[in-house]
């Protein structure tokens, strides 16, 4: 079974030096690039190319070294704006990830919109990173946060958005890919009728890019992010994609250099132009380098390419996991990606991670950061395996063969 | 004095010295688990639940008038079950002080190592601390 005429698996997986090793003394099976995903030759040479041979801080420097770096840093903005479709690099501002630009939204936008009396919308499938920042802020700020549920097959109830919408919130913050469902929510339509609302949207999108081409501006959403280290680039880098007009309207949040126009003890401080009035500091400049050789591999590869190749990884799985006793896959939406999500029958997701660990087969366990799914769903967490570029049909294949045997143990 | 725990945790390293395979090890402590005397209901409650990231474990300890002190254990999950069940076995009905100065290596021999570590979240690295804090709560009060 091949996935595509044009897609060779085996040549990808060989750009990637770790799907070599082995685990327990058997092949590593991959199955936790939603996690994170493992990283590319390509990926590892620019930043080790970066280190050894271009290093220096970037932006002020007058010397060659300096220019180069930064000429480097600011080439990767331009290839995220041209990923994301953005109108302009100043809509893009490196940050530390998902987390980190989701934090930046709340402590910015959030701090100056948001109050007593407001509300905002998020859904029962956010990740922690998306729950928790508005709940910090809401406790100082006094502002209501309404649940969209989700319908039996872990799509969102549309009815429920529809009367949270009719709230008036301020602010609706969904995942574009649920990383514990795979659930792949309709960014387009919700923004649409967000806006009709009178809402601004920020939409997570850490487990999205991956998978699926994004066009900012076809979503038409305000705010949008990721992380560099599930889109095969590094850890600690990621995008915070905003509108440049929203963004111009907020305050800085980190001060330091770099973000600051000029600074006074005297006459006051004025902020730099976007995108660096929110990168103060020394950034990840190798991060951010690597970050854009990652997109140009992916880009490479092909985004409709990926999207099609996990797509028949997942449907596989789904098929050769329902042949084992007492399989219950946690999400069925229409349109998935790169997760399956199951439980078996009277068996511990923990008992089932260990054994298939002992397998060289790499799966997570647990709740996903997401504890009010969970909760919700009455269930102490999943087994989770998740898809990425570099996956096979036959590690699916062994990943349902181990599924059966451990199975077999633990009954 | 000699430890009590001691001559256990060699008895249980000979035990696994005999499995080839990592399969035949596994299935024993999925066993093991299984055969864990049931807890009593009224002390598997919240207050006696040590909170593991994935799986739950339950301890309860008393101590006899020979003061010994008796762990009584429980896991949602059967392999962390098995483990449980392999402490409650080196460190229950032993002296108090020996629980408490007790130097568990048995995991370690039996290359099971890895279960304890904070990045497992299985609840059992924080369940052998409660259990030498037993100890020494029951040394302390006589």
């Amino acid at each position: 079974m091949t996935t595509s005429s044009t897609y060779d698996v085996h040549a990808i997986r060989a750009q990637f030096p770790i799907l070599s090793r082995e685990v327990h003394g058997k092949p590593l099976a991959y199955f936790d690039s939603a996690a994170s995903a493992q990283k590319p030759q390509a990926v590892i040479d620019a930043q080790a190319r970066y280190l050894s041979h271009t290093h220096s801080n970037i932006h002020r420097g007058v010397h060659a070294l300096a220019q180069e770096a930064t000429e480097a840093y600011e080439g990767a903005r331009e290839k995220v704006r041209a990923h994301l479709g953005a109108t302009s690099t100043r809509e893009i501002l490196f940050v530390g990830g998902a987390t980190d630009g989701i934090n930046l939204v709340a402590q910015t936008w959030g701090r100056t919109n948001l109050g007593t009396g407001d509300c905002i919308v998020l859904t029962r499938m956010e990740h922690h990173s998306n729950i928790v920042p508005w709940q910090m802020l809401a406790q100082e700020r006094g502002f209501d946060i309404h649940v969209v549920e989700l319908n039996p097959d872990g799509t969102l109830d549309d009815d429920q958005f529809v009367q949270h919408l009719n709230r008036g919130p301020k602010l609706v913050a969904f995942t574009h890919v649920s990383n514990a469902l795979g659930t792949v929510n309709d960014v387009k339509r919700w923004t649409a009728a967000a806006h009709d609302a009178g809402a601004t949207v920020l939409v997570d999108g850490a487990q999205s890019v991956p998978h699926l081409a994004v066009n900012v501006q076809e979503l038409d959403v305000d705010f949008y992010t990721f992380s560099g280290h599930k889109t095969y680039g590094p850890t600690g880098i990621g995008i915070l994609y905003g509108k440049e007009a929203l963004l111009d309207a907020m305050p800085p949040w980190r001060g330091g250099g770099e973000m600051i126009g000029t600074v006074s003890f005297e006459n006051g401080t004025t902020y730099n132009e976007l995108p660096y009035k929110f990168e103060a500091g020394t950034p990840h400049i190798s991060g951010g380098i690597a970050l854009g050789a990652a997109l140009d591999w992916m880009n490479g590869v092909g985004m409709a390419s990926l999207t099609a190749h996990e797509h028949v990884l997942t449907q596989h799985a789904h098929a050769r996991l329902a042949e084992v006793d007492g399989m219950r896959f946690i999400g069925t939406a229409p349109c998935k990606a790169g997760v399956v999500s199951f439980l078996i029958d009277g068996i511990h997701p923990y008992d089932l991670g260990t054994l298939l660990d002992q397998l060289g087969i790499a799966v997570r366990t647990g709740h996903h950061c997401t504890e009010p799914l969970m909760d919700k769903l009455g269930i102490p967490g999943t087994v989770r395996a998740s898809f990425g570029a570099y996956n096979t049909v036959e590690e699916v294949d062994r990943l349902a063969e181990a599924v059966a045997r451990a199975a077999a143990m633990l009954r | 004095m000699a430890s009590t725990i001691d001559p256990r945790q060699a008895e249980i390293a000979e035990e696994f010295a005999m499995f080839g395979d990592w399969m035949e090890k596994y299935e024993h402590i999925i066993s093991l688990g299984r055969e864990l005397a049931p807890m009593d209901p009224a002390d598997k409650v919240d207050d006696n639940l040590i909170k593991g990231c994935q799986s739950r474990v339950w301890l309860a300890a008393k101590r006899d008038d020979r003061g010994h002190v008796h762990f009584a254990a429980d896991s949602d999950a059967i392999i962390t079950k098995g483990l449980v069940a392999l402490m409650v076995r080196a460190l229950s009905d032993a002296p108090a002080a020996d629980i408490a100065g007790a130097n568990l290596t048995f995991l370690d021999e039996i290359g099971l190592h890895s279960h304890l570590s904070p990045t497992r979240s299985n609840g059992l690295q924080a369940m052998v601390k409660q259990m030498k804090l037993y100890g020494l709560a029951f040394t302390a009060g006589g």
